[in-house]
C-alpha cells in the first residue's frame, strides 16, 4: 500500500466531486418536480392521467440506467436534423446536459412512487378535520396534505438520492469526468486498481454519509411532535418559596 | 446505400441483428443469473455473520454491507476488470508468465455483480431470518438437530419463503447492473447494441430495441418471482 500514491490520487479525485454533486443536485432537483407530477397524475384518478404515468414508470424503473443515458445521449444523435431544427441539438449534444436529462427522468420514476406512497399515508380523518374547518384545494394540500407526506416519504427519499449520487458514476461512461471518470482514468493510466478503488469509495462513502446526516437532521426537524418534550427544570423562584 | 426499415434492421433475414441481439440477451441473463447466485452465497454467509457471528465478525460484516451499498456499482467492476488482471498477472510472473493476463470478462462481471449483489441479499435474508419463529428453533433443537440439519429442514425453507419479495428486487437490481458490465467489453445486450449501433449508424433503433427487451426480460421475470412467491405461501394461511 503506497500512502503518498493515494494522497495524491485523493487530491486528482476530490477534483470530480463538485460535478458529481452537481449532477445530483440537479436530477434530483429536476427529478421531484417530474415525479410530484407523475404522481399527481397517477392519484387524480382519470384514466388518461393515470395510465401514462403507470407506463413511464414500468418503463423507467425496468430498463437500466446505462440504457437510457445511451437513449439520449447517442441514440438521438440520429435525429440530428430534426433537433437542430427545433434548436434542441444545443442542448443534446452535451454530454452533461444528456447526463442530467437522463438521470431526472430515471429519478423521477423511482421518487414518484416515493411521492405516491406518502401522499397516500395521509391518514384521511386529518384532511376530513381541515375541510371541517373550511379548508379545501391548494391551501388543504399546503398546509396538512404536503407536510404530513413529506414527513412519511422522506426516509425513503433520502436513500433515493444517495442511489442518485451513484448514479451519477455512469456520467463517466459518456465522458464526463466526475469521481468515477477520474478513477477510471487514474487506473488505467497507473494500473493500481486497488488503491484509487480505496480513495474513490472512501469520496463516496463520505459524500453519501455527509448526505444521511442531513436528511436525518430533517427528519427531526420535521418531527417535532415525535421528539421527547424538552425537560422543564422546575425553577425555584424566590418569591414562591 | 438504401435505408433499411427498422423491422429489417433488427429482425432475422440477412442484414438483421435479430440473433446477434437474442444471443446478447442470452448472455446477459446468463450473466446476471450467475451473479445472482454468487450474491446468494456471499450474501447467505454475510447474514450469517451478522447473525450469529462474534463482535469482530459482526461489524466485518456491516462494513461489508455499508461498503458495497454506498459507493457505486461501477467502482466495483472496474476493481475488479482492472485489479483482476493485475492480480493474475502478478500470479503469472511468479510462474515465469509476462505481460497482461486477461481475466474472462464473463467471470469478472459475475463476480464483480456478486459482491455487489450479496450486500443486498445479506440484509434480504438477516430480515426474512428475524421473522422465522424462535419457538420453532427452539423446537427444532429439542428435538436434538445439530446445525447443520436445523439449517436445512428448519431455517433455510422458511428464509427463502419470506425472502422471496426481497430477491426478486434484488434480481431486478442485478439485472439492470449487468449492463455495466459491458464496460469490461462483454458482448451482452448493451454491447452488443453499441456494436450494432456503430456499424449501421442506427444508435436509437437499436438501443430501443436493447430497452425493450430489457422490459420483457424484467416482466417475465416479475411474473415468475410472483409465481414463486404464491407457491411458497401455499401452506400459509392469510390475515384477512
Amino acid at each position: 500500500m503506497d500512502f503518498a500514491f493515494m494522497r495524491d490520487a485523493f487530491l486528482t479525485l476530490i477534483g470530480g466531486v463538485p460535478l458529481t454533486l452537481n449532477l445530483a443536485f440537479m436530477a434530483v432537483g429536476l427529478g421531484a418536480i417530474l415525479a410530484m407530477l407523475l404522481a399527481l397524475m397517477r392519484m387524480s384518478g382519470l384514466k388518461v392521467l393515470d395510465w401514462p404515468a403507470q407506463a413511464y414508470v414500468f418503463v423507467f424503473r425496468g430498463t437500466p440506467l446505462l440504457v437510457q443515458i445511451f437513449l439520449i445521449y447517442y441514440g438521438l444523435g440520429q435525429f440530428r436534423p430534426t433537433l437542430q431544427e427545433w434548436g434542441l441539438w444545443v442542448f443534446f449534444r452535451e454530454p452533461y446536459w444528456c447526463a442530467v436529462f437522463a438521470l431526472t427522468l430515471n429519478t423521477a420514476a423511482y421518487a414518484s412512487e416515493i411521492i405516491r406512497g406518502g401522499l397516500q399515508s395521509v391518514p384521511y380523518n386529518q384532511v376530513e378535520a381541515a375541510r371541517a374547518c373550511g379548508m379545501s384545494g391548494i391551501l388543504l394540500f399546503r398546509r396538512v396534505i404536503f407536510p404530513i407526506a413529506v414527513r412519511q416519504a422522506l426516509p425513503a427519499y433520502g436513500s433515493e438520492i444517495i442511489l442518485m449520487v451513484k448514479a451519477t458514476s455512469l456520467a463517466s461512461i459518456i465522458t464526463m469526468m466526475e469521481v468515477t471518470g477520474l478513477a477510471a482514468k487514474l487506473i488505467s493510466q497507473t494500473f493500481r486498481a486497488v488503491e484509487v478503488f480505496i480513495v474513490a469509495g472512501l469520496i463516496y462513502l463520505i459524500l453519501n454519509f455527509i448526505i444521511t446526516r442531513i436528511i436525518m437532521a430533517i427528519e427531526w426537524w420535521l418531527s417535532p411532535h415525535l421528539r421527547r418534550p424538552p425537560a422543564v427544570e422546575p425553577r425555584l423562584e424566590a418569591a414562591h418559596v | 446505400m438504401q435505408q433499411l426499415s427498422y423491422f429489417e434492421l433488427v429482425g432475422f433475414g440477412p442484414n438483421g441483428w435479430g440473433w446477434a441481439l437474442l444471443t446478447a440477451a442470452g448472455m446477459t441473463i446468463a450473466v446476471a443469473i450467475c451473479g445472482f447466485l454468487a450474491g446468494s452465497v456471499v450474501g447467505t454467509l454475510v447474514a450469517w455473520g451478522k447473525i450469529g457471528g462474534n463482535l469482530v465478525i459482526r461489524s466485518l460484516a456491516d462494513g461489508y454491507t455499508t461498503v458495497l451499498r454506498g459507493i457505486p456499482d461501477l467502482l466495483v467492476i472496474y476493481l475488479f476488470y482492472f485489479g483482476g488482471s493485475a492480480a493474475l498477472g502478478a500470479i503469472g510472473s511468479l510462474f515465469g508468465a509476462d505481460g497482461f493476463i486477461g481475466v474472462p470478462a464473463f467471470v469478472t462481471g459475475a463476480l464483480a455483480i456478486g459482491i455487489i449483489s450479496g450486500a443486498y441479499q445479506a440484509e434480504v435474508f438477516r430480515g426474512a431470518y428475524q421473522v422465522v419463529s424462535r419457538g420453532e428453533i427452539e423446537a427444532a433443537r429439542s428435538v436434538g438437530m445439530h446445525r447443520w440439519l436445523m439449517f436445512r429442514r428448519i431455517i433455510a425453507p422458511q428464509v427463502l419463503r419470506y425472502a422471496i419479495p426481497g430477491l426478486g428486487n434484488t434480481w431486478q437490481l442485478v439485472l439492470k447492473e449487468s449492463a455495466l458490465i459491458s464496460v469490461t467489453g462483454l458482448v451482452e445486450l448493451l454491447r452488443q447494441s453499441h456494436i450494432a449501433a456503430g456499424s449501421t449508424r442506427r444508435p436509437f433503433d437499436f438501443y430501443l430495441t436493447a430497452a425493450v427487451l430489457y422490459l420483457l426480460i424484467t416482466w417475465v421475470s416479475t411474473y415468475l418471482f410472483q409465481r414463486a412467491e404464491t407457491h411458497s405461501m401455499r401452506g400459509m394461511r392469510r390475515a384477512s
